[in-house]
């Protein structure tokens, strides 16, 4: 499941292929439709949820009150079923996704980091990240990438930093269903479950107290 | 006891990531993991910095509460949260986790609201409520009078504060003397040891024209700052243990007699006092005295059972369970402004008591 971007996505995966796949884009509605897309997919593969053996999750980055519904909603699964879980950058799904769509290296992908920034990262190929993953401004980024096509909605909201935007607009939860596997089967280690913010908390450490007495 | 509701409860509306089981009215567990030491270099709770301290909080205060109450999680008859009110983004991790929980184990959720729960904590202390309860629930978030006749789907609002919370007065109060934060502990320590008479500090909506139930405690938050700085512009020093004990009386005694009249006025024999600043010891005196006098039985939980904690929100759900309340759906969100009048947030396909349970069976876990 990913929650990092404004898709809910959901996938259940047998170990060698995709079996079931949902996915909603709403930016302000992740706590509402995620339980109800995993129970879906579940009904639809005919399956129940202590029959899955193991939690892949989006880590992000992305926005932080929708990023944090995929996580603690998998590390509960993990917990109730005692089943691992594992993290996995959305922009690692969202590059495998670009490439089965016959996208090749190297390339880039970006979501959408409101505030007027992007988070991006770099792809050798679709399989391959070249660094971590950042937030910046469309125009550093694009500085930065010298022309190579980039995926994702965070490169076609910004037209004009990035002429070459592609789709898929959004990350699937069956890309990083089939990524996770991919690379499981590999003996490749996954992330932990832990949230890429990027950004630190805005926190403002109130001024000094302030004069009430009239002067 | 054995066949009463076993329920587990999350609470997540502000700092505090609390994980309580309770059997019926029989604490098992109370689990709280705390992010208060990281806020308080702001002098306040910053929202996003609780939020992220709930999602690393929340499956280790949950395994946590298991292994204290020494039971399955397969055990339990429901699983209840927070639904609001209190900060937006806290409120959706614990509910997230909830809906993951019952779903992964299929048991039956309760959204419930964070006032009630704060009300029905005193059943683990003191045993059921009495019906109807009176109650005043006062803390950093919220200042309310509260007529209760039956908790699960019944609570009126009396009066509230109409500026800052009581609480936040005593945040605010303890920042002007630089006494840190969070301010209630420090100022009801520092209080013990100065005259509560020496400073007549104004008391808020006092009037005979003012609404009876309704709390002001900004006027009387500026008057203080206002008498510590003509203190400072003087060149003198300012009595901190005067100012604290006449502050704090003048809190406690509006917050004591508006809650004494609320229970004769409407005729009720009990008071519960809840929520963060019930901790204050002079207002648990006071209100003792006051009550005492006018034929009262009070009621306050415990100091670690006032503050936020998972446990309020299970005995809330407990009770639930127990009068077949229907229950939340998968879809259940978050409300930060949930009204306290909604003291649970039934699912859209329930249609009353009776089919309950088929119903939601079949819509939720099969
Ligand atoms: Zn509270």
């Amino acid at each position: 499941m990913d929650t990092a971007t404004p898709a809910v996505t959901v996938a259940l995966h047998d170990g060698s292929s995709v079996v079931a796949e949902t996915g909603q884009v709403d930016a302000r509605r992740h706590g509402e439709l995620l339980l109800p897309a995993v129970d879906r997919i579940l009904a639809e593969a005919g399956t129940k949820l202590d029959a899955v053996t193991g939690v892949v999750v989006g880590v992000g980055p992305g926005p932080y009150t929708g990023l944090r519904v995929g996580l603690v909603t998998a590390a509960t699964f993990g917990s109730a079923l005692s089943v691992p879980v594992h993290g996995l950058c959305t922009l690692d799904a969202l590059a495998y996704a670009a490439g089965l769509d016959g996208l090749e290296g190297p390339f880039a992908v970006a979501t959408d980091a409101r505030r007027k920034e992007v988070y991006w990262a770099r792809y050798e190929d679709y399989r391959t990240r070249d660094g971590d993953p950042c937030v910046d401004r469309p125009a550093e980024v694009a500085d930065r990438l010298a022309g190579l096509p980039v995926a994702g909605a965070g490169a076609l909201l910004y037209p004009e930093a990035f002429p070459d935007a592609r789709g898929p607009e959004h990350v699937s939860a069956g890309a990083l269903a089939s990524l996770a596997a991919e690379r499981l089967a590999a003996g490749a280690g996954l992330l932990p479950p832990q949230p890429l913010y990027l950004r630190r908390p805005d926190a403002q450490v109130p001024k000094n107290y302030k004069v009430v007495t009239p002067k | 006891m054995a066949d009463e509701p076993l329920v587990l409860g999350i609470e997540t509306s502000c700092d505090e990531t609390g994980v309580g089981i309770v059997r019926g009215t029989t604490l098992l567990a109370d689990a709280v993991a705390s992010s208060v030491d990281t806020h308080a270099r702001f002098g306040g709770v910053v929202p996003e910095i609780a939020s992220r301290a709930h999602l690393e909080s929340m499956v280790p205060t949950i395994e946590r509460a298991l292994k204290d109450a020494g039971i399955s999680a397969r055990d339990l008859d429901g699983i209840a949260v927070t639904a609001g009110p209190g900060l937006a983004g806290a409120l959706l991790v614990g509910v997230s986790a909830a809906k993951a929980y019952a779903y992964a184990l299929n048991k039956p959720l309760y959204g419930v609201n964070h006032l009630a729960s704060h009300i029905c904590v005193d059943q683990l202390e003191h045993g059921p409520l009495p019906e109807p309860t009176m109650a005043l629930l006062v803390s950093g978030g919220h200042s309310s009078l509260l007529l209760a006749p039956d908790i699960t789907n019944d609570v009126r609002p009396l009066g509230a504060t109409i500026d800052d919370a009581a609480g936040e007065a005593f945040d605010k109060i303890a920042r002007v003397l630089d006494l840190g934060f969070p301010g209630g502990p420090v100022i009801d320590r520092l209080a013990r040891e100065g005259d509560p008479k020496a400073i007549a500090f104004p008391r808020g909506l006092s009037g005979s024209r003012d609404p009876a139930y309704d709390f002001s405690f900004s006027g009387l938050k500026t008057s203080v700052a206002r008498w510590i700085e003509a203190k400072r512009a003087a060149g003198e020093d300012v009595p901190v243990r005067d100012v604290a004990a006449s502050f704090q009386e003048a809190v406690v005694d509006v917050l004591t007699r508006k809650a004494v009249r609320a229970c004769r006025d409407e005729g009720v024999d009990h008071l519960m006092i809840g929520g963060g600043v019930a901790a204050n010891s002079r207002l648990r005196a006071l209100a003792q005295e006051r009550c005492d006098k006018a034929g009262i039985r009070l009621r306050v939980p415990r100091p670690g059972l006032c503050t936020d904690n998972g446990a309020m929100v299970a005995a809330l759900g407990a009770e639930m369970v127990a009068r077949n309340r229907p229950v939340s759906d998968l879809g259940l969100s978050a409300d930060s402004s949930l009204p306290v009048t909604e003291t649970h947030v039934p699912g859209a396909h329930s249609h009353g008591h009776d089919h309950v349970h088929e119903i939601s069976k079949d819509n939720l876990y099969s």
